[in-house]
């Protein structure tokens, strides 16, 4: 077992863990911040997506002790104040989600993506989209969502 | 699934990496972990220890010298997609690292990661072999030099040694008219390629080099013709893609000769 300290959105968190354990499941089950979902377990889907140092990560080919000293970042401290981001705000009016399993890993993924890229051409889009799976939507709706954050901010 | 069971190690400078490296028994070492991770999910992979190399500082760096550049092992795929310097000098390198995977596995995949690995269908070591970039590792005995073409020895096998670690490679710049190309197919954006084709273009000689179509990288630099045809047709005739029930090795082969043709296509046409 290993005793370290994760930064999450801000907020310090005392954790102890094997090493083996991936960051998912530290947030999940050990921060308890469970909006950070796992879906395939190799990189595939994207559900996971988290932010660390700002930059999109697959929680689930990294393991919470490789994370000491870092900012972590997950969909619970998107919205400020109860007020949904941008980007949230826009996946919600155009019905960019319908079961929302992949939702939080898209929004942290297009949070850091639209930063880097503020004015995205829907190719560039839905190339970045690819990382992400959905099985509900068709992508279409998600991708709209993405173009009217970008043209609103 | 979850990793099975290991001890966790995080060195802070290469030569207590070296030293673990030597000392452990059954150690693998991590960088960006975007291939060894899954495999560790799926316990196709399972080291006793694990040697992290993320806290060695100053090995992502992206320095230009007079011929070549040379890059950090521990240097992103999203660097080297969006380096200037890489732009600059190197552009075959960033085309190819923009094609890798998706967005959030080039924010911690490593240049490094990538060789050692030696997937015959990644980029990286495609790209290495194609512009006959040199590898540096660091061991036991101090530093040598290799050239990729020689690195990459057969499926995920290379020329290291247990107790070595890849620290750089340099890149030979392109000339100033120098002109490239990187194209690939795969059945969905962000898969491995079947087929992937780097092409360069200087002082009227074509170098190919072919992805995912035998055990490692293959180059060819002797092709006497600049004709995209012709190239082509050659390119296929000596290649030897495995035959494979999903992926007929005739398949392959026309693979190898359109992206090789539009490839060429391209190396002529742009300036």
């Amino acid at each position: 077992m290993l005793e370290f300290e994760l930064k999450v959105n801000g907020e310090r968190y005392a954790v102890r863990a094997e090493p083996r354990k991936l960051l998912c499941d530290v947030l999940r089950e050990d921060c308890r911040l469970t909006g950070t979902h796992v879906g395939c377990e190799h990189g595939v889907c994207g559900a996971c997506t988290v932010l660390v140092d700002g930059r999109p990560t697959r929680a689930c080919l990294i393991y919470a002790a490789q994370m000491q000293e870092r900012e972590i970042n997950t969909i619970e401290g998107v919205a400020k104040e109860g007020k949904l981001s941008p980007l949230q705000q826009a996946l919600h009016e155009a019905h960019g989600l319908q079961c929302g399993f992949c939702t939080a890993g898209i929004v942290m993924t297009f949070e850091a993506y639209l930063k880097e890229n503020p004015r995205p051409t829907e190719a560039e889009v839905r190339e970045v989209l690819s990382g992400n799976l959905c099985r509900c939507t068709g992508y279409h709706n998600i991708v709209s969502a993405i173009l009217d954050a970008a043209a609103k901010t | 699934m979850k990793p099975a069971p290991f001890r966790y190690h995080r060195p802070g400078s290469l030569s207590e990496a070296l030293g673990l490296l030597v000392r452990l028994e059954d150690a693998k070492l991590i960088a960006g972990g975007q291939s060894l991770a899954p495999m560790m999910n799926m316990r196709l992979v399972t080291p006793a220890e694990l040697i992290d190399l993320n806290a060695i500082a100053g090995m992502d760096s992206i320095s230009e010298r007079q011929d070549c550049v040379e890059i950090g092992a521990l240097a992103r795929h999203h660097q080297l997609a969006s380096s200037a310097v890489i732009g600059q000098h190197i552009p075959l390198l960033g085309e190819a690292a923009a094609t890798i995977g998706h967005y959030a596995i080039r924010s911690r995949g490593t240049l490094g990661g990538s060789l050692a690995h030696a997937d015959p269908a990644a980029q990286l070591p495609l790209v290495a072999a194609t512009l006959d970039a040199e590898i540096a590792i660091a061991g036991p005995r101090g530093e040598r030099r290799i050239a990729a073409r020689e690195f990459f020895v057969s499926l995920m096998s290379t020329a290291l040694s247990p107790d070595e670690i890849i620290v750089a490679a340099r890149f030979p710049k392109s000339a100033p008219r120098g002109r490239h190309a990187y194209l690939q197919f795969s059945r969905r954006q962000g898969d491995f390629a079947l087929v992937a084709v780097a092409c360069t273009l200087r002082d009227g000689r074509l170098t190919i080099g072919v992805g995912g179509v035998e055990d490692k990288p293959l180059v060819f630099d002797d092709l006497g013709s600049i004709d995209a045809a012709t190239v082509a047709q050659t390119v296929r005739e000596r290649v030897d893609p495995a035959e494979n029930p999903r992926v007929p090795a005739l398949f392959r082969k026309e693979l190898v000769e359109v992206l090789t043709r539009r490839a060429v296509q391209k190396c002529l046409s742009s300036s």
